[in-house]
């Protein structure tokens, strides 16, 4: 009898039929995680957890027989009250009965299991990508490429090139006159043959002395030495990494009730997300406004609470002041997303306007637009124009500027609008305005 | 742990080390071999955890296992179920193997281990070694190494000719995998040599019994068409109820390595199918198994008073039959009539009735009951098994009755009880519900239009009036079509010759 201990074996074993099923199901799974998560809270967004979809793309058929019609027999335990002859009706449905109780799936439309977070937000951002990241510029010693270069004398073991140690390794030999097993073996041969004839002593002597010179040369001569081991060698080069910033701008004044900054927040936590997990280099400048604007960090941004007037051409101002601080217009791609209710102070328009035309959009890459509307208005997409001031006034921005605009009213189109902003989309089109 | 010097205990209190595993092992084989007579496969015993306890079900129990995603599809399922508590774990797995590999799970307690040990390494090891079904199927000497290498071949095969291409082979060759097994034994094609010593004897007996009158009789016209349909069906060794094996060897189009993934499914399914027959007995025997040597190591104070509580604790709830009316019903428990039948013969053995003496004449009385049960699970599977042993006793027992349920009646009839006129039909119903050549459809290829368009035909023996389950089967004769590559059809037919139903595939995307 033997023990062994499995326990420390490396785990995921069925991770890779996982990732078949996972793949297998995806557009089924990818709906469902899309429906499941408009009704997460914010924290919960990019967490893994339980979806169903239905059987149908992953059902595996095979041939038995219908549950219905012909003639049936059972045998069922813990009769009580049934002699030979009763009738009993027919319970409701055909598989009633536990004898005929489902062991394959069949009959289940939905199949339920979890998603590790992992899965989870793959699915979730599948697709997204910021557009046109195109400044790429040599920052940072962190992304190295590294490049076959040449051969050292130096390396670890798993390097080492057989071919050139065993090419020096030949030459050395042919050099220094090392016998070959070939030559050792016809001496050999020879002496033996020798003997058995009772040949010559003289000769056999000779013989002798040569083999015994011969394997004391090869001895001395090694086969491989280590001055012919050759390594592969790696050069690293710096790689070019396209770094990004993402301003958040939200609008936190009195006019935007609980509701549309939850709203906000959702989108941004989701924008957050995105960038968190796609990016390794984009930076997140979160900045609030209210009459003033404020640069906050992100406890700040999605958890305080602030209030007072409308002034968003502050937030704008605010930006272009950190851009010309911090972010060299020249090194890095700059994105911005703004969330408001619409609301602004009508002499504010103008200034916003221009200020977004003049040195804000110019320096962008992409600015989007999301108003956060209540629930319960009337219009909802595509019905009609919310006619909001800030909506009114970012109409007139060029429809060939990267700028888009949507409107969200309710959690379930948070996501549907965040995709239409970020979808990957082919190259040179950009978003289109709303 | 030799602090327990003095008592005879084995252990205390619920936690084990591998010393412990050890000495119960040992002290459970003293009962087992010593005193039942138990032939067990050497154990080896190993330790898991509760994520590879779930690796081990998506990959129907075995250690290795090739890729496919219905295995993860089923991780998935079992997971979600055992996360949200609807569905334990099973104390441990047992791979029909020789060393036979029982898995046991590190969460269970000293006692589940000695339990556990007991019920696979005993019961279900001796069940394996012992029972002809096995014998006959299945090769537990290789198994392991054939899944190693049917493991490597399929990626091997994934490697060279792209995932999808392969998963797609998997898919069809699962779709048919409960009709590739070969139920009889079949007979070996000859070889060259015995060839040719039968070619030499039947010459010899020619000329023997040659007369040259025969020449003279006048021979009648011959039904040449029918001869060339024998002769063709002869050839392709026709009518064939293995789908998968005739696909393998017969379909025109398919590439060695596909057939050779056929044949994989195939030969795993094959190792599976004694299973599938001894469902009752190979849980009755280990259950009946672990029962008696838990009992024997308490009567022999190796066990404590507390041990042999939760050893009774969990015994009874997997033994445990819930009516036909219970919320928790799930069909006739394997563990409950299969422990049930064994405790019965073991009774009839000791303690007959007149009744039992009536029924079961060879063994009532005969004083050796573990002789006797060693000779049913070594003789029996679980159709004959039941329509031989179980006894007016357990039916009255579990309160058996049947249940005839007509399509064309009213309402569904009850056709026998527990009574003196029932048990015979109750028996005989109950080892119909266990023959899996009954339980599973009927379908063999009948044919093949060799001169016309190679239409391969299917048909399907309708009994009581039940058809296939029409989409399942248009689906799976898809797969059919495109295996064979042109087309195919399936007749459902009853034994008076009527057709209930008829479907066809023709070959979407034939694999070649």
């Amino acid at each position: 009898m033997h023990i062994i201990d499995r326990r420390l074996n490396p785990g995921g074993k069925s991770f890779a039929n996982r990732q078949r099923f996972l793949r297998r199901a995806r557009a089924q799974v990818r709906k469902a995680v899309r429906e499941a998560s408009s009704s997460r809270s914010i924290k919960d967004a990019g967490k893994g957890g339980e979806i169903s979809i239905p059987t149908g793309g992953v059902h595996e058929p095979h041939l038995h027989r219908s549950r219905e019609g012909g003639v049936r027999d059972y045998v069922l335990p813990g009769n009580k009250k049934y002699i030979e002859g009763d009738t009993i009706p027919r319970p409701e449905q055909g598989g009633g009965q536990g004898s005929q109780a489902s062991d394959s799936g069949e009959g289940e439309d939905e199949f339920r299991f979890a998603l590790s977070d992992e899965e989870y937000l793959d699915l979730y951002l599948e697709d997204l990508e910021l557009p046109d990241l195109a400044k790429r510029q040599v920052a940072g010693a962190k992304a190295v490429l590294w490049r076959q270069a040449g051969y050292s004398v130096s390396g670890p073991p798993s390097r080492i090139s057989v071919p050139r140690t065993l090419r020096h390794s030949m030459s050395r030999r042919i050099a220094l006159k090392r016998p070959k097993a070939d030559e050792i073996n016809a001496l050999r041969a020879e002496i033996e043959k020798l003997e058995r004839e009772g040949g010559h002593f003289d000769e056999l002597q000779t013989l002798r002395t040569q083999l015994e010179q011969y394997l004391a040369r090869s001895k001395r001569i090694p086969y491989i030495d280590p001055v012919d081991v050759r390594y592969r060698r790696l050069e690293s080069n710096p790689k070019p990494i396209a770094r990004a910033v993402m301003f958040c701008l939200m609008d936190v004044s009195g006019s935007m009730n609980e509701h549309m900054k939850d709203l906000a927040k959702r989108f941004y936590s989701l924008l957050y997300l995105f960038l968190n997990r796609r990016y390794e280099h984009v930076d997140v400048v979160f900045i609030r406004h209210t009459h003033e604007a404020q640069e906050v960090d992100e406890q700040t941004f999605f958890y305080s609470r602030e209030t007072g007037g409308t002034v968003v051409s502050t937030a704008l101002f605010k930006m272009a002041e950190i851009v010309r601080d911090r972010y060299p217009v020249d090194q890095w791609n700059i994105y911005a997303a703004q969330a408001s209710d619409g609301d602004n102070t009508s002499s504010d328009n103008a200034v916003v306007l221009a200020q977004l035309k003049d040195v804000i959009l110019p320096i962008c890459q992409y600015y989007a637009y999301v108003e956060v509307g209540m629930d319960d208005e009337d219009d909802h997409p595509g019905a009609g124009e919310p006619s909001t001031n800030l909506w009114r006034a970012y109409r007139r921005v060029a429809v060939d500027a990267p700028f888009a605009m949507r409107k969200v009213r309710h959690r379930r189109d948070i996501y549907p609008v965040f995709r239409e902003l970020f979808a990957r989309r082919p190259e040179g089109v950009a978003a289109e305005g709303g | 742990m030799t602090t327990l010097a003095g008592s005879q205990l084995l252990y205390k209190g619920p936690d084990w080390d591998f010393d412990l595993i050890r000495r119960v092992h040992d002290a459970c084989g003293e009962i087992g071999i010593g005193e039942m007579g138990l032939d067990p496969y050497p154990n080896q015993i190993e330790v898991i955890t509760v994520e590879q306890m779930l690796d081990a079900y998506a990959s129907t129990g075995m250690p290795l296992f090739y890729r496919h995603w219905s295995f993860g599809k089923e991780f998935a399922r079992n997971e979600a179920l055992y996360r949200k508590g609807y569905q334990g774990l099973a104390y441990e797995i047992v791979i029909n193997s020789n060393p036979c590999l029982v898995y046991i799970m590190e969460e269970n307690s000293a006692t589940m281990q000695t339990l556990v040990i007991a019920h696979a390494g005993y019961g279900h090891s001796h069940f394996f070694k012992n029972n002809y079904v096995f014998k006959q199927w299945t090769d537990a000497d290789g198994i392991l190494d054939y899944l190693e290498f049917a493991r490597n071949f399929i990626a091997k095969c994934e490697d060279r000719y792209g995932q999808e291409e392969v998963e797609r082979m998997l898919d069809a060759a699962h779709a048919l995998q409960s009709h590739g097994v070969h139920r009889f034994p079949r007979k070996r094609m000859a070889d060259l040599r015995s060839e040719q010593k039968r070619e030499e004897e039947r010459r010899l007996h020619g000329e023997q019994l040659f007369n040259d009158l025969w020449r003279t009789v006048p021979v009648g016209k011959r039904k040449r068409n029918k001869d060339e349909d024998e002769r063709r069906k002869a050839l392709l060794g026709l009518p064939e109820e293995n789908l998968l094996y005739f696909l393998e060897k017969t379909a025109p189009r398919l590439a060695p390595w596909q057939r050779e993934i056929l044949r994989v499914v195939r030969l795993i399914n094959q190792y599976f199918y004694p299973q599938r027959q001894t469902k009752v007995m190979n849980e009755g025997c280990a259950t009946y198994v672990h029962h008696r040597i838990m009992n024997r190591l308490h009567e022999k104070g190796q066990i404590d008073d507390g041990a042999f509580l939760e050893f009774i604790h969990s015994h009874t709830s997997v033994v445990m039959q819930p009516g036909f009316d219970d919320r928790r019903y799930g069909g006739i428990n394997p563990y409950a009539l299969g422990f049930a039948m064994c405790c019965d013969i073991e009774r009839v053995c000791n303690e007959p009735t007149d009744e039992d003496r009536e029924w079961m004449p060879d063994i009532a009385g005969s004083g050796d009951a573990y002789g006797a049960l060693r000779d049913i699970w070594a003789n029996y599977r679980d159709e004959s098994f039941v329509s031989q042993y179980m006894s007016p006793r357990v039916i009255r027992d579990f309160g058996l009755f049947r249940i005839v349920d007509d399509e064309e009646q009213e309402e569904m009839n009850v056709a026998a009880i527990h009574d003196e006129r029932g048990y015979r039909k109750i028996r005989r119903a109950l080892s119909k519900h266990y023959d899996i050549a009954y339980r599973d459809p009927d379908i063999q290829i009948v044919d093949v239009d060799l001169a016309g368009d190679r239409k391969l035909i299917l048909t399907h023996r309708v009994m009581d009036g039940i058809v296939l389950e029409e989409k399942d089967a248009e689906k799976v004769l898809q797969h059919v079509a495109d295996l064979w590559g042109y087309d195919v059809k399936l007749v459902e037919q009853d034994d008076s010759g009527n057709v209930r139903a008829e479907h066809s595939a023709s070959p979407r995307r034939p694999f070649m």
